[in-house]
C-alpha cells in the first residue's frame, strides 16, 4: 500500500467536535474487471478502515468492491485528550497500513 | 447548400493564406472558461481541497522521485534543479517548449524523459506510467495559479500552426474535428456530459472515470477514440503540436495541476 493523506486540526479545545479527513492511495481493484485476454484482474481492495484514539476505536468502516480507487473517508469526533490517533487500513490479503497523527487538546 | 460550399471554400482559402489564427480562435477571451467551471459543485470541491484531491497523492509521490538519486550518474532531479518550488515555478505553464538541440517542440513529459536519459543516465520511464505522471504532476503543480504562457516562443511558430491545423481537421468515422465540439458546441451536452472548451489547465489530471492520473495526451487519445479515429502514439510530434496549440489557446488562464475531472 502506498501513500496516505491525513488531515486533522493540530490543536483543539476539550469537547470540541473535530473533523478528520483521510485519503489513501489504493487501486480498489474489484475483481470483476476483465483484461483483453478475458481473464479477470484479481481482486485487491481495502476491506476495513479503523481510527483508534485514546485507546478506543472511534470510527470503523467496512469497504466493498464498488468503492472507487483512492478511498476518501471523513468523519467527526470529540477531542478528549492530547495524544496519538492511529489510522489503520486493512487489505483483503491481510496486509495492514498504519499512519499516526497527533493532536494537542487544551 | 451553395452558401455552405462557398463558406467551406472561403475557409480553405483562408487556411491557405495562413489566416487560420483568426478563424480558429473563435472563443472570445472574455468567454474562456476552464473545464473546472463545467464540473459539478462536488467535483469542484474535490479539486479545491488538497486533502480530498487524489491528484495530490501523485504530487507527493513525484516529490519523492524528485529527491531520489537514480541512474548511472547517481543524481536526483534536486541535485541539479534544487528546490522545485523555486526552480520549477512557471515551467509547466510555458510547455511544450523548444528543444534547441533537436530543433523541435518538446513537451514536459518529453523533457523529463530527456533529462532522465541524458543527465541521470537512467532507463526511460514508461510514458503513461505512474512514475512519469507523478513527476510531471509534481513539476506542473509548482506552476499552480500561474498564467499559461506556452506558445510565445517564435521558434515554435511552425509547430503551433501544425497544432492549429490538426485541431481544425476532421478525423475519424464520425468526421469531427476538435473545433466542432470545443469551439462550436462548448457548453452543450454530449450525452449527459457537458462539452468543455478544451483548455488544458490542470494536466496531468486525476480523472474520476480513469480512477487515476493521466496526461493531456491520454485525454486527447480518449477524444480520438470517441470520434473513431486512430490515435497518435504517445509522444508523437502531432500530439506535441496539439498540446502546444491548446496551451497557447489557453494562454493567460491559470494552471490548476493537479486538476480533477469527471
Amino acid at each position: 500500500m502506498a501513500r496516505a493523506l491525513i488531515n486533522l486540526p493540530a490543536t483543539a479545545k476539550r469537547g470540541d467536535i473535530i473533523e478528520i479527513r483521510t485519503l489513501v492511495q489504493h487501486p480498489m481493484e474489484t475483481g470483476f474487471r476483465p483484461l483483453p485476454n478475458g481473464s479477470l484482474v484479481p481482486r485487491h481492495i481495502i476491506n476495513r478502515f479503523e481510527c483508534i484514539y485514546d485507546g478506543a476505536t472511534i470510527f470503523a468502516a467496512e469497504l466493498h468492491p464498488a468503492i472507487a480507487a483512492n478511498p476518501f473517508i471523513a468523519f467527526k469526533t470529540i477531542a478528549t485528550r492530547s495524544g496519538e490517533l492511529l489510522f489503520r487500513w486493512t487489505e483483503d490479503t491481510g496486509e495492514v497500513r498504519e499512519e499516526r497523527a497527533t493532536i494537542t487538546v487544551t | 447548400m451553395s452558401a455552405r460550399r462557398l463558406l467551406t471554400a472561403g475557409i480553405a482559402a483562408a487556411l491557405a493564406l495562413g489566416l487560420a489564427a483568426v478563424l480558429a480562435e473563435t472563443i472570445p477571451l472574455a468567454e474562456r472558461r476552464s473545464g473546472f467551471d463545467f464540473m459539478s459543485r462536488e467535483t469542484q470541491a474535490m479539486q479545491r481541497d488538497d486533502m480530498s484531491n487524489p491528484g495530490m497523492l501523485s504530487v507527493l509521490e513525484g516529490a519523492e522521485l524528485w529527491r531520489t538519486r537514480i541512474g548511472k550518474a547517481g543524481k536526483s532531479c534536486a541535485d541539479c534543479h534544487g528546490d522545485a518550488a523555486v526552480t520549477m515555478a512557471g515551467v509547466a505553464a510555458r510547455y511544450p517548449g523548444f528543444d534547441a538541440a533537436q530543433a523541435t517542440a518538446i513537451d514536459l513529459a518529453g523533457r523529463i524523459e530527456q533529462c532522465r536519459t541524458t543527465r541521470q543516465d537512467a532507463p526511460p520511464l514508461a510514458r503513461e506510467g505512474r512514475d512519469a505522471l507523478a513527476l510531471a504532476a509534481f513539476v506542473a503543480h509548482q506552476s499552480r495559479g500561474m498564467p499559461i504562457t506556452a506558445g510565445d516562443d517564435p521558434r515554435l511558430a511552425a509547430t503551433l500552426d501544425t497544432g492549429r491545423a490538426l485541431y481544425g481537421r476532421r478525423i475519424g468515422q464520425l468526421n469531427l474535428s476538435c473545433a466542432n465540439c470545443h469551439d462550436d458546441n462548448w457548453g452543450q451536452k454530449l450525452g449527459s456530459a457537458p462539452i468543455p472548451q478544451a483548455h488544458p489547465t490542470g494536466y496531468p489530471i486525476y480523472r474520476l472515470e480513469w480512477q487515476s492520473l493521466g496526461s493531456l495526451q491520454r485525454r486527447m487519445r480518449n477524444c480520438m477514440i470517441g470520434v473513431r479515429a486512430e490515435s497518435y502514439a504517445y509522444g508523437a510530434p502531432e500530439f506535441t503540436a496539439l498540446e502546444l496549440f491548446l496551451m497557447s489557446r489557453a494562454g493567460g488562464m491559470s494552471m490548476e495541476t493537479p486538476g480533477v475531472r469527471p
